[in-house]
């Protein structure tokens, strides 16, 4: 899988949880999106995004319910709560300023 | 966000989980369909979609785990884990109980032993504040500690400002005679503070006080809890009641709370007032060393502060005193103040530390036995590892269930080991030496089970780790594919220096124990100076108002011995004051009348009857013997030992010497007392002892008449069954007599070095535990060996090796590790002789003959334990093997 970049460590949450302001959405969808949105550079694996869910489930960022999807089968769609909206406000602007840091590392050094 | 309401999501989840397993498996399904549909719209085969969509998906089972992981308590991964080490160990079961029996050894013997040493050197004493507790004794010139005098405490106690309470105490042993049988107490005499310095006040009544300890002051007695009820029914209505002692009435006054522990005489019931006289007469008893000092510091006054006051008020005190030092011996060179507990451990704490030591390594051995078999088992099992790898499990988890099998292990076996170290604390109890303090603390309690539960746990975390750390990841890859040859060289390379780690460590105890016993050996050899075959001895205590006058008394044994004389079958017999070997200690100083500036060395004092010396069958070297005409008004006639006449006559006759010994000191008043013989010399304190000078006057020529008389009978036939006989005989002068102590003389030689007897014991069974496990230990790893080189063994006799050279490969492999085994146990060995030398008797800790014996048994056993699997390779049919292959 040489040149695909691979995500960088914590990111995954915030890719989850901004993918779900537009709407509920279930895993394979998020994983999706997030491929689609990043044009095919972003993958997520499948591998990640199952224990991640489960861990904003956990810590209340979102909720999950069952509801039928668009192929007509019964599936967990994930919506983004009050709480994981305020979280994602906090990590998108922690993220800005990450990356505006190293931007400034990588012109000026 | 808050962890209370994660871990009640967490709780919910574990309650639900079937639920939440299938939801997720589910969930996991749809998006797989959803992939395969994708990559089928894209132009995939069916099939190879389907393959590529599991593919991209990942190891399913991985991501199963990771997921449940996320919301998991720790423990069901535990519970999981428990579960499988369950089912391993019940399926394997004699590996289970091999393992589960060695340990519950090991761990149980520690736990017993522990058990024991505990109270006695670690835990604090059961008192308040015990670091402000102090034992205080005279200094003798050479910095020994000496028990203290009256006339001394009386001093310290009236100028020293250093203590909140100060008090001396000896042993007092009241007849009851009131009641049917005469019952002897065990009991003390102290001075008021005695109970202040421990910290411990009477629970009913009240504490002695100064007018209580009056000389020929009122007789009062504070009973023990146990006694109080035994005796006296629990009755509160005791106190102001008198009860009859030694045939006086004593006033009780108060009862000692339940529990308490009087660790200076632990077998002590019942207390009364010293009651010496504070004007210190010069020849009076005032003067004896025989009282032990007790303190209680003031806060904040250290031991060292307290001995440098006592230094300091010494001087001006013995100069006061100078008549009353003088009869005992002179002052003492100053006072020694140390803890209460370093000074009752003194005699002991070589032997506990050493018999803590050993039993350390017993469980080490067990230890590393065990692991062994674990990693012979982890070898078995690397197919079993490598599949629950490839299938997804974690290395942690991996090292997890390999750790909670060990624990598991580990905890069966500690479970076990309650039961051993239960049964091995009673046989510790029954064979303890009799010096052994704190024995009352002595149990199975919470610490203890602490202790076991600490060390169960070690064990079994590095059970678990050992053979975990095995695991490495290129085992795990290489094991599925069952090509064992080139991964067994870890496995075997870690067993065989385990091996030799055992053979190391029994070799330390083998040395150990034979230097143990090659000491006893010694000792047992040394001659008492007496016959003690066919003796019967016992202890005749005359305590009550009958005999008033010394010669009343006197007159009260000499009959008493001549009804033991007519017993048939008795041959002869005699008192005297002190019994040799049998913890009687009675020295008195000695004043030569032909060296008048000589300091009064000390000699042992035997007041006895002139039968003594043909009973004991001691010697007469030169002179006489005393008979029955040395009696008041005859001058004094002493008979001394061959050691006294040496030290103190190198170069003249002591026949016709004249003496004065201990109260007569230094009063010219008193007559000399004529040297008329010597005899050979009697080890009194102990065989091991040096030289025991001493000296023998017949009991109507000394000063008094003792009390308590040791009645010593020879008999012609079993000694021991004479001993009811001779107790009639005595009852039958006075039935209100106690009789006490009674053993055979062989019985008092054994017991007078028990506590070496007692080390012995248990390096002798440790150390066999430890060959046994050696032995094992190498024939374990050596069939292992055979097993897994048995197509190597095949190729080599199909080549043409003949059986004899196949036997001689194994044997020697497995020698090979003995032998460095040895080398390695010989280093230690030396180090840890050196920590016994306090329990060695006349041979060197380095002592070649025990080594080389000790070597040779070790080789020999350990050369059994090679020769069954070299067999069994020399059997290998060369032709099954290859076929096999």
């Amino acid at each position: 899988m040489a040149g695909k970049p691979e995500l960088m460590p914590g990111t995954l949450d915030l890719l989850i949880l901004k993918t779900l302001t537009r709407a509920p959405q279930h895993g394979y969808g998020i994983a999706l999106a997030i491929k689609r949105l990043s044009d095919d550079v972003l993958t997520v694996e499948e591998g990640s995004l199952y224990p991640a869910l489960q861990r904003l489930l956990l810590r209340g960022l979102v909720k999950a319910e069952w509801k039928m999807s668009e192929t007509n089968r019964r599936a967990r769609f994930y919506t983004l709560t009050a709480a994981g909206r305020k979280r994602l406000g906090i990590e998108m602007s922690e993220f800005e300023r990450m990356v505006a840091a190293i931007g400034r590392v990588l012109q000026n050094a | 966000m808050d962890p209370l309401i994660e871990f009640f999501r967490k709780l919910s989840r574990l309650l639900r989980r079937e639920r939440f397993h299938s939801e997720l498996e589910e969930e996991m399904a749809f998006h797989r369909e959803r992939l395969e549909q994708q990559m089928r719209d894209d132009g995939v085969e069916d099939e190879e979609a389907g393959y590529a969509a599991r593919r991209r998906f990942g190891n399913e089972l991985q991501l199963r785990e990771q997921s449940q992981d996320v919301l998991s308590f720790r423990f069901e991964p535990l519970l999981q884990d428990l579960r499988y080490a369950l089912r391993q160990l019940g399926k394997n079961f004699w590996f289970s109980a091999t393992a589960v029996a060695i340990l519950a050894l090991g761990i149980g013997a520690t736990t017993a032993i522990f058990s024991v040493v505990n109270p006695i050197l670690f835990q604090p004493l059961p008192y308040s504040h015990p670091e402000r507790m102090a034992m205080i004794w005279e200094a003798r010139n050479d910095g020994s500690p000496l028990e203290v005098s009256f006339g001394s405490f009386y001093g310290l106690r009236q100028r020293s400002r250093s203590f909140a309470a100060i008090a001396v105490e000896r042993a007092w042993q009241p007849t009851r005679s009131s009641t049917a049988e005469p019952e002897r107490f065990d009991g003390q005499r102290v001075t008021p503070g005695y109970f202040r310095a421990l910290g411990v006040l009477p629970a009913l009544g009240r504490d002695f006080e100064d007018a209580d300890d009056r000389f020929q002051g009122p007789n009062v007695t504070i009973l023990s809890d146990g006694l109080w009820r035994r005796r006296f029914g629990g009755d509160a209505a005791i106190i102001g009641h008198d009860i009859t002692l030694d045939g006086n009435l004593y006033t009780v006054i108060g009862v000692m709370p339940r529990g308490f522990e009087n660790v200076l005489s632990p077998s002590a019931q019942l207390w009364a007032p010293l009651q010496y006289n504070p004007s210190l007469p010069p020849d009076g008893r005032e003067w004896g060393h025989h009282l032990r000092m007790i303190a209680r510091l003031q806060p904040g006054v250290s031991r060292a502060q307290a001995r440098s006051e006592l230094d300091a008020i010494l001087p001006a005190w013995a100069q006061a005193h100078a008549p009353g030092y003088t009869s005992s011996g002179g002052p003492p060179t100053g006072f020694l103040v140390d803890s209460v507990q370093a000074d009752m451990t003194r005699d002991v704490r070589p032997a506990l530390l050493a018999i803590l030591g050993a039993v350390a390594v017993v469980l080490l051995i067990a230890c590393v036995n065990v692991t062994n078999l674990l990693l012979a088992r982890a070898a078995q099992r690397r197919g079993e590892f490598a599949m629950r790898a490839a299938l997804g499990a974690s290395r942690a988890r991996l090292a997890g269930q390999l750790i909670t099998e060990g624990l598991l292990l580990a905890f069966i076996g500690g479970l076990f080991a309650v039961a051993v170290a239960e049964l091995g604390l009673r046989g510790l109890l029954a064979l303890s030496p009799p010096e052994l303090p704190r024995l009352a603390a002595v149990r199975l309690n919470g610490s203890v089970f602490a202790f076991a539960t600490a060390i169960t746990t070690l064990v079994g975390i590095a059970f678990g780790l050992f053979p975990a750390l095995h695991i490495s990841r290129r085992e795990l890859q290489s094991g599925i594919r069952q090509s064992s040859d080139r991964t067994v060289s870890g496995h075997q390379t870690t067993r065989r220096t385990l091996v030799m780690v055992e053979v190391a460590l029994a070799l330390v105890l083998l040395v150990s124990a034979g230097l143990l016993l090659r000491s006893v050996q010694r000792i047992f050899a040394i001659p008492p100076g007496f016959d003690p075959s066919h003796m019967i001895t016992m202890q005749v205590q005359e305590a009550g108002r009958r005999y008033q006058s010394d010669a009343d008394r006197d007159r009260y044994f000499t009959r008493t011995a001549d009804a033991v004389r007519r017993i048939p079958g008795v041959v002869s017999a005699a008192f005297t004051s002190q019994l040799p070997l049998s913890g009687d200690f009675a020295t008195y100083g000695v004043q030569f009348e032909a060296y008048p500036n000589q300091s009064f060395a000390p000699a042992f004092r035997y007041a006895i009857d002139p039968d003594y010396f043909a009973t004991m069958r001691i010697p007469l070297l030169r002179g006489r013997l005393l008979d029955e005409h040395d009696r008041p008004p005859a001058p004094v006639a002493v008979v001394i030992s061959e050691s006294l006449a040496r030290h103190n006559f190198a170069d003249r006759d002591p026949i016709g010497q004249r003496i004065r010994i201990g109260p007569d000191i230094g009063h010219a008043d008193r007559p000399w007392a004529v040297i008329v013989g010597v005899v050979g010399d009697v080890k009194q304190a102990s065989l091991s002892g040096g030289e025991p000078d001493a000296v023998y006057a017949t009991r109507s020529q000394w000063s008094w008449v003792d009390n308590a008389q040791s009645l010593v009978v020879r008999t012609r036939g079993d000694a021991a069954a004479m001993a009811p006989a001779v107790r009639a005989a005595i009852w039958s002068v006075d039935k209100d007599q106690p009789v006490e102590r009674v053993a055979t003389m062989d019985a008092i030689v054994a017991a007078s070095e028990s506590q070496r007897h007692f080390a012995l014991v248990l390096f002798e069974g440790f150390a066999l535990i430890a060959l046994l496990l050696a032995a094992t230990g190498i024939y374990g790893t050596l069939a292992g060996s055979v097993t897994e080189r048995t197509r190597e063994i095949g190729v080599r006799s199909a080549l043409g090796a003949s059986r004899g050279s196949i036997l001689g490969l194994i044997f020697r492999q497995g020698m090979g590790l003995a032998m460095m085994g040895v080398a390695i146990g010989f280093v230690g060995a030396i180090a840890a002789s050196r920590a016994l030398i306090t329990l060695l008797f006349g041979i060197s800790p380095l002592d070649p003959v025990t080594y080389m014996g000790v070597i040779a048994l070790l080789l020999g056993v350990s050369a059994l334990a090679c020769l069954v699997p070299a067999r069994r390779a020399a059997g290998i049919d060369p032709a099954i093997t290859l076929r096999a292959e």
